[in-house]
């Protein structure tokens, strides 16, 4: 078995990765590795042909392609080596990892600091227990992307999209273009789950009907599919009886939600939020496992990758600072909770001492939405520490508060943080 | 023009068909294995509970019980001449109430008189030492030793490959559509390939068993499909549930049961409806409701969300309670198998036997092939070797080290020798049953658009040929617009 040796191996070559990467080798770190297991760098990006990508960290609008280029050019800049077609089988103890490469064999890199950007992945149908037959025809929106974007065909001619989330949205647009029929999305929440701008620009504007409050309750036939039956939906996300309409269509795809992948944390021992699937991180994008570290959507779920590539940005930096000088030797985590309408935050763990390196970005998402003005709130007890005037907040848009070194001083004894929405 | 004349034609390549197919090809016998489907095991064979039962819920004196316990024994060298994954883990009955503690007494004495060894009844206080997540209902399990989980696909495959490497003729996508008689002697059938001509015919049609019989004009024996609904979870759950947890049987099924799956998954199910159609694999949402109840009442734990699948199967289910296997008394040249439902999959090595045994008693000659080879060996499962064994394969042949399901870990080398096996997978859906491709948390939407690919070049089929399961079922309709000259 090969055997490799490096300061930072970072899993992972999608936006997360790269940026990880790229900062690991910035901050100082000798020898960084990025492991990917596909031909291609980039992770999902350079499946994201369309734009959107890019406003915040490079100031331009960039298709997810143009993007990933610009990334893994910095990175090459920075002297990160790449390990494509390479898959990780095993995380084992002391940080060695263990992967299968069809050019390098089976090969066993043992690293001094890791960060775990491996993405996230779509829910299946199976997740969702659909009823209904079995037939070819039904695909995840991102499944559907890669064929109608990389390997140039399409999966259907008639698609009804369950799921209102961005994938989705965007491929309703995209197979509109390409002259598929896309006959209906419909979505079991009285709301779209992705961002308003895609439901404007890619179903709105394509005069794509969408149902909500509405469900597949059905698919059918045998071999491709040929229909499925939707229905309408209580508060309580049951069918109601007599609403069912059969929309023939020989596809469906799914845009249903998107599942931190961490099954190689799991395998390292690192602790993961049952709320968000992703690893339980302090302020440094650490897990707790000393040195390893996570960022991206294997974290949680993010709608911009402006925000996933600042994430990797931090872990990347402290991964380095681990690899070179070992554990910091931080005081006291502060528990960082959810508190009113708030489903979860990230980091979930605050030590006091880096909020000296630069402010905090502290992110998270509602619960219910709110369509008039609140205030996010972080708090320790009743007295408010940081807060921020929101026209509105929904569950589909992350929102992002700062803590700064400057309050540090005021929750030195607090036992938690938590961010609340309040009116 | 003459026509071939087979010793023995043997219609329906499910478990059964081809144990029978391969119990027969250790003699000199002319054989052809017929199915109508794309691949063997299409039927039952694919879509059931996958438990190697050890035989306490057969009513005594019954073919039910007799193979049961039969079967039951004969899985440790099968499946090790097969190379199938096979674990003698064990399965508990669980009692509930009061009620149930009678019933699990009666089930092991049931055992005892069907001979069935290794029987115990346990304790709550044990139960709960066993399986922690059991119900705090729980009154005590009866404890069968014997019973265990199978690779219920590749036990098929295995059994229908070893069938292939000792001679016997596979005839794939071709449907008998009725028998061929001179006088009271049936000499062969009609299929839509064409008509073939054998001394012996074997009916192992499972759920279609009884539309050929009767269609021969013997209309005694009726099928009724009968629904079974499961949910497939992800292997997170395996942290939850250790064992194979049925609860006390009821008059139409052996309940709806929680176990691991011999692939590390946990699998829950089935319920039991009659249905109206023997093609009709579609789950409802009152049958997975039911059986999601069901299990949550064994292991109240257990969390819907860590499901990734459902499906279901349909059994068997005869007339007369027992399966039937028979040599008509009407008609001479003919054995048929029908109301093959559970135990049918642990009874498949001792029908076998069975059938091998009524034959000779009818007067089948049966010489033993001096060339015959038990032995099969399946394609390298990369995953299950150890990381030695896994480099070592690598420097063989590179494409294992090229993973292309990451749920389950297969890769390349084993979609590409599967697609080259004795008998090859030509769709998706056989490439799965055969490595477990997509068959993880995913459900293959990070390999699909792969493996087209590779099942295209390996299959020599444009990717617009590549079907999930035959048929109509392709998963791609064209190729994008053109770009612009």
């Amino acid at each position: 078995m090969r055997e490799l040796r490096c300061d930072a191996l970072v899993i992972g070559s999608g936006p997360a990765g790269l940026a990880a990467a790229y900062q690991a080798r910035r901050s100082g770190a000798g020898r960084v590795l990025l492991i990917e297991r596909n031909n291609e760098l980039g992770g999902i990006l350079p499946q994201c042909i369309h734009n959107g990508f890019g406003v915040r960290v490079f100031s331009t609008d960039l298709t997810g392609p143009e993007y990933a280029g610009r990334w893994i050019r910095q990175a090459r800049e920075a002297g990160v080596e790449f390990l494509p077609k390479a898959m990780v089988l095993a995380i084992d103890k002391g940080l060695t990892v263990v992967a299968a490469s069809s050019q390098l064999g089976l090969m066993q890199v043992q690293a001094k600091a890791l960060v775990l950007a491996m993405g996230c992945r779509e829910r299946p149908r199976g997740a969702l227990a659909i009823p209904g037959s079995r037939p070819a025809g039904v695909y995840t929106a991102g499944t559907a992307q890669r064929l109608v974007n990389m390997e140039g065909y399409m999966p259907g001619s008639r698609f009804v999209i369950l799921g209102s989330g961005d994938i989705g949205m965007i491929m309703a647009r995209r197979l509109t273009l390409e002259g598929a029929e896309v006959v209906a999305m419909v979505e079991i929440l009285p709301y779209i789950s992705g961002l308003r701008r895609n439901l404007v620009q890619c179903v709105l504007d394509y005069n794509i009907p969408l149902h909500l409050c509405t469900t597949v309750t059905n698919v059918l036939g045998e071999e491709r599919v040929e229909a499925v039956i939707i229905s309408q939906v209580d508060e309580r996300w049951q069918p109601i009886p007599g609403t069912q309409q059969e929309l023939k269509c020989d596809t469906l795809l799914l845009s249903v939600g998107l599942i931190p992948e961490n099954e190689l944390s799991r395998m390292a021992g690192v602790a993961i939020d049952p709320v968000t699937g992703g690893p339980v991180l302090d302020e440094r994008y650490a897990t707790d496992v000393p040195g390893i570290y996570a960022a991206g959507n294997a974290v949680h779920v993010y709608d911009l990758v402006d925000d996933v590539t600042e994430s990797a940005l931090r872990a990347g930096r402290y991964a380095a600072e681990y690899a070179l000088r070992g554990p910091a030797g931080l005081s006291r985590a502060i528990p960082l909770l959810a508190g009113d309408n708030v489903r979860h935050v990230v980091p979930q763990r605050l030590h006091l001492e880096s909020l000296h390196d630069g402010a905090l970005p502290i992110q998270f998402r509602v619960r219910q939405p709110v369509e008039e003005a609140v205030r996010a709130q972080l708090r320790v007890g009743e007295e408010v520490l940081t807060s921020k005037r929101l026209r509105y907040v929904r569950p589909s848009e992350m929102v992002t508060l700062e803590l700064d070194a400057e309050r540090a001083g005021r929750i030195a004894q607090a036992e938690a943080l938590h961010v609340h929405i309040a009116h | 023009m003459a026509l071939i004349s087979y010793d023995c034609i043997v219609v329906g390549a499910g478990v059964v068909g081809s144990l029978i197919a391969r119990a027969l090809s250790r003699y000199r016998l002319r054989i052809l294995l017929l199915d109508k489907a794309s691949d063997v095991g299409e039927g039952t064979t694919k879509a059931n509970t996958a438990i190697v039962h050890a035989g306490y819920d057969a009513k005594p004196g019954t073919l039910k019980a007799r193979l049961n316990v039969a079967g039951n024994r004969l899985f440790d060298q099968l499946c090790a001449e097969l190379d199938v994954e096979f674990d003698r883990c064990g399965t508990y009955v669980v009692g509930l109430n009061a009620e149930d503690w009678g019933v699990l007494q009666e089930l092991y004495q049931r055992g005892l008189t069907n001979g069935v060894t290794g029987l115990s009844l346990i304790d709550a206080a044990e139960m709960r030492r066993r399986e922690p997540a059991i119900s705090d209902q729980t009154v005590g399990a009866l404890h069968a030793a014997t019973g265990g989980i199978v690779d219920p696909f590749n036990l098929c495959i295995g059994a229908a490959e070893s069938t292939v490497l000792n001679g016997v003729e596979l005839a794939l996508e071709t449907k008998v559509t009725s028998l061929v008689r001179e006088g009271k002697q049936v000499v062969g059938v009609v299929t839509n390939k064409g008509e073939f001509r054998g001394q012996w015919v074997i009916i192992a049609a499972g759920l279609w068993a009884d539309d050929l019989l009767h269609k021969a004009g013997l209309v005694g024996f009726h099928i009724t499909p009968r629904k079974g609904e499961y949910f497939v979870l992800d292997k997170v759950a395996a942290g939850l549930v250790h064992n194979v947890l049925f609860p006390c049987p009821t008059p139409t099924s052996k309940g709806i049961l929680v176990t691991r799956t011999i692939h590390g998954n946990v699998m829950l199910g089935p319920n039991a409806s009659d249905s109206p159609s023997k093609e009709d694999l579609s789950t409802t949402s009152s049958g997975l409701n039911e059986v999601m109840a069901g299990a949550l009442r064994l292991v109240p734990t257990l969390d819907p969300r860590t499901v990734i699948r459902t499906f279901a199967g349909l059994r068997a289910t005869g007339s007369t309670g027992d399966f039937l296997i028979e040599i008509p008394r009407e008609l001479s040249g003919l054995l048929v198998l029908a109301g093959i439902e559970s135990p049918g999959l642990t009874a498949a090595p001792a029908i076998a036997e069975y059938v091998v045994d009524l034959m000779r008693e009818a007067g089948l000659r049966l010489a033993e092939r001096p060339d015959y080879n038990p032995q099969r060996v399946g394609i390298p499962r990369f995953s299950r070797l150890s990381r030695e064994e896994q480099a070592a394969l690598i420097a063989k042949d590179p494409r294992y080290g090229h993973v292309v399901c990451r749920c389950e870990t297969v890769t390349e080398g084993e979609i590409v020798a599967a697609c080259h096996a004795p008998i090859p997978a030509r769709t998706y859906d056989a490439l799965k049953r055969r490595t477990r491709l997509g068959s993880g948390r995913c459900q293959g939407a990070f390999d699909t658009p792969l493996v087209i690919k590779i099942m295209a070049r390996e299959l020599g089929l444009s990717p617009l040929e590549v079907t999930k399961k035959g048929g109509h079922s392709r998963f791609l309709l064209r190729e994008t617009k053109e770009v612009g000259a």
